[in-house]
């Protein structure tokens, strides 16, 4: 059977030029760190990582740490940012719509004594415009606000929050892990004092990310060791970062306004698809957002049972977000903007470099009877 | 045919599932989700409500090569089986959860589900035979595995529920299960068989009933109505229990008591002597049926317990059931037999054949 996979957001395919990369990576001997020749040539590899990846994020090569992934980046982001200034400026702030990441990171961090205060967002999927101005002051530490929502794709004001947080002196910090390869992304021009990437979200390997952090950033570390990344202890990883870069690459090349033009029209036939079904709303709806999610609230259907019967039809989508059971819960994302039991009723599409018109085709060609027939074992 | 196998996580459910896989069914596999807060790990004797079991579920399906998914059915569980065994013990009654479930979740709210999104069949790992008739007309049967025979605990299903439900481990003794489970590579094969109530996860029954209930003391009384000691809440007691008592009176003839009966609103626990637990008729109400001819009498067996001993009895029904409940089963036994609590089951055999099931509402002593 034809399956067609629409769940970039979760994870994207990976790149062949990625899988080469890597695969020439692999052979290369030695720690980087070590001095020897053996040595110097993983670092070299690594470093050529660095600077690529920092040419394609518009930032400097000394300001990209390599992480596991966006959960550490984010873990260092916001317990690093604030553990330090913690006596003068022990606030948090983060938005409602925030990844398990930031959000139970910051829950934690509310337990050792962080004042934390969540960032409400609007019915739109956006989050509330001139609330930050009283809630984040110069006893707050660190301000975070994702760029690209992972369920519904509305794009955030991430650039007025690092300005505001700038103005008030706490470290802004943004998760861009949905936005990197799929909107245009210029650390230097955000304003952003950190920010999170991932490499498998645009088609590399799973297992890196890294955490921007602009130089007069005073986030500290959260783990100890050899200091190798500087804020992030550990043997480095040399061929995952080369296929970062390559991934990262490869997307610069094709371009990011050409792809976003090519996913935003496979978008816009599911959105029009929908506005053609009873009953069938769009997440976000009329803001902003990236073109590689679009998130269906389907009224009076389980997301449960429409994420099965796709699946039994060949297409792979995604509920909520699924906790270690297995078990979707219903959407934080859609609970906070205001959907009710509705949130139970959502069901996410998202495309990437390996998208075609014809795996929305497929995905339109099965919509409408596997909606109703949901409807139905709902009843 | 399209198959729904829900599969608890242990070895009866994966092996039903394979044997569907076996004869060519298109089988989809789901574990149920009943509880709100699942522990982490199994622990003791419970076996389906962990992560851990929905994950040996989930390694099942992939060792099948067939689709898993976790449906989260904890809302439902908790009104229908959970708050009805909580609310059946506060009127004095002795409910069986398992049979609760069955009824309200695994082949209603599962089985609707399923049929709603294009299932024929919903399999479990339940030791029972199904005999379908060319006209589709299914009896439920005994299984051949007498030990392991669960037909008791699905004689609440009644002729479209039989219809929809596949049950293919009745032929085979579960020794037998086990070893295949071996053979096909399932790591479930050695896993500990589940006992006692799933939503009791330390085995406490009286103690998850005093959490929800209180302990409100009350008095025991004899069949005189004289008081003989004092109790901790009826939810301690169903009707044949002789321990825990502590009465500190004797009986006059010095001969244990045993509690006779549990009436909620006046907060009593009735005891006597094992001869007044004897009951030679039973009075069943909410009466389901397996069997679409059911004669007004008709000779047959009484089941009142999940592995009790059936007993030959003649049983009658009126079509009729008043709104206030009164019987609409009557069991006559040929044997006076002990322990009858109302709010227990009583299911109709014909032979080995289910014919239907009543919850005991009435036992009438011999």
């Amino acid at each position: 059977m034809r399956r067609t996979y629409l769940d970039h957001a979760a994870s994207a395919p990976l790149r062949p030029e990625a899988r080469d990369a890597m695969a020439s990576a692999f052979e290369v001997v030695g720690n980087p760190a070590s001095l020897h020749t053996s040595g110097r040539r993983a670092r070299s590899v690594l470093e050529d990582a660095r600077e690529d990846l920092a040419e394609v994020l518009d930032a400097e090569p000394a300001e990209v740490i390599f992480t596991s992934g966006g959960t550490e980046a984010d873990n260092i982001a916001l317990q690093g940012g604030w553990a330090g200034r913690r006596a003068v400026r022990p606030g948090i702030v983060v938005s409602s719509i925030e990844h398990a990441a930031v959000r139970e990171t910051a829950a934690a961090l509310s337990l050792r004594g962080a004042r934390l205060a969540l960032w409400p967002v609007g019915t739109d999927g956006v989050v509330v415009p001139g609330w930050l101005a009283d809630a984040c002051d110069d006893t707050t530490g660190v301000c975070s606000l994702m760029w690209v929502n992972n369920e519904t794709g509305v794009i955030q004001p991430v650039e007025e929050m690092a300005e505001h947080a700038r103005s008030v002196g706490a470290w802004s910090h943004s998760d861009a892990v949905q936005a990197f390869g799929h909107i245009p992304v210029s650390f230097r021009d955000s304003g952003l004092d950190m920010m999170t990437i991932s490499a498998h979200k645009l088609g590399g390997p799973v297992g890196i990310g890294a955490l921007v952090v602009r130089r007069e950033c005073g986030v500290g570390p959260v783990q100890f060791g050899g200091s190798q990344e500087r804020l992030r202890s550990g043997t480095q990883l040399v061929a995952l970062a080369a296929g970062f870069a390559a991934a990262a690459r490869q997307s610069a090349r094709v371009g990011v306004d050409a792809e976003a033009l090519r996913l935003g029209a496979l978008r816009e036939r599911v959105v029009a698809a929908a506005a053609a079904e009873e009953g069938v709303d769009v997440l976000g709806e009329g803001v902003e957002s990236s073109p590689a999610i679009v998130n269906l609230r389907i009224a009076g259907a389980r997301a449960d049972d429409v994420l099965m019967l796709l699946d039994a039809a060949g297409i792979d989508c995604s509920t909520g977000s699924a906790c270690e059971a297995g078990l979707s819960q219903p959407s934080h994302v859609a609970a906070a903007m205001g959907l009710g039991t509705g949130a139970s009723e959502t069901v996410r599409f998202s495309f990437g470099w390996s998208t075609t018109d014809a795996d929305v085709a497929h995905l339109l060609e099965v919509f409408a009877d596997v909606a109703a027939r949901a409807r139905l074992a709902s009843r | 045919m399209r198959v729904l196998a829900a599969m608890s996580g242990g070895v009866d459910s994966a092996v039903a599932a394979a044997r569907m896989v076996d004869a060519g069914h298109d089988v989809t596999g789901v574990h149920l989700a009943l509880s709100k807060n699942p522990l982490s790990f199994r622990s003791g004797a419970r076996g389906c409500c962990s992560k851990e079991d929905a994950h040996d579920a989930r390694r099942a399906a992939d060792r099948l090569g067939i689709p898993f998914y976790i449906w989260d059915l904890s809302d439902r569980f908790i009104d229908d089986v959970v708050e009805d065994f909580v609310s059946e013990y506060a009127a004095g009654r002795t409910p069986n959860p398992c049979l609760r479930c069955n009824e309200k979740i695994k082949f209603a709210a599962v089985l609707e589900r399923g049929m709603a999104l294009g299932f024929d069949l919903v399999a479990t790992g339940h030791y029972a035979l199904l005999e379908r008739r060319e006209d589709g007309h299914t009896s439920l049967r005994r299984a051949v595995d007498e030990t392991k025979d669960q037909s008791y605990v699905l004689g609440v299903l009644d002729q479209h529920q039989l219809r929809h439900s596949a049950f293919p481990l009745g032929d085979t003794r579960k020794v037998d299960i086990r070893a295949e489970a071996a053979e096909r590579g399932l790591r479930v094969a050695t896993k500990p068989d589940s006992h006692d109530i799933c939503f009791i996860p330390d085995g406490d029954t009286a103690g998850f009933l005093e959490s929800r209930l209180g302990a409100r003391t009350g008095d025991i009384v004899d069949e005189s109505g004289e008081k003989v000691g004092e109790h901790e809440g009826t939810h301690r007691f169903t009707v044949g229990q002789r321990k825990g008592l502590r009465l500190g009176t004797p009986a006059p003839d010095g001969k244990p008591r045993y509690v006779l009966g549990i009436t909620p609103v006046t907060n009593t626990v009735t005891v006597g002597p094992r001869e007044s637990l004897r009951v030679a008729r039973i009075g069943g109400i909410r009466p389901t049926w397996a069997e679409t001819e059911v004669h007004d009498t008709w000779r047959g067996f009484a089941q009142v317990r999940a592995h009790g001993a059936p007993m030959a009895a003649t049983i009658s029904h009126r079509e009729s059931q008043r709104v206030d409940e009164e019987p609409a089963v009557w069991v006559e036994l040929d044997e006076p037999t002990t322990g009858i609590a109302p709010g227990q089951a009583v299911v109709l055999y014909d032979e080995d054949r289910v014919v239907g099931s009543a919850t005991i509402d009435e036992a009438v002593p011999a």
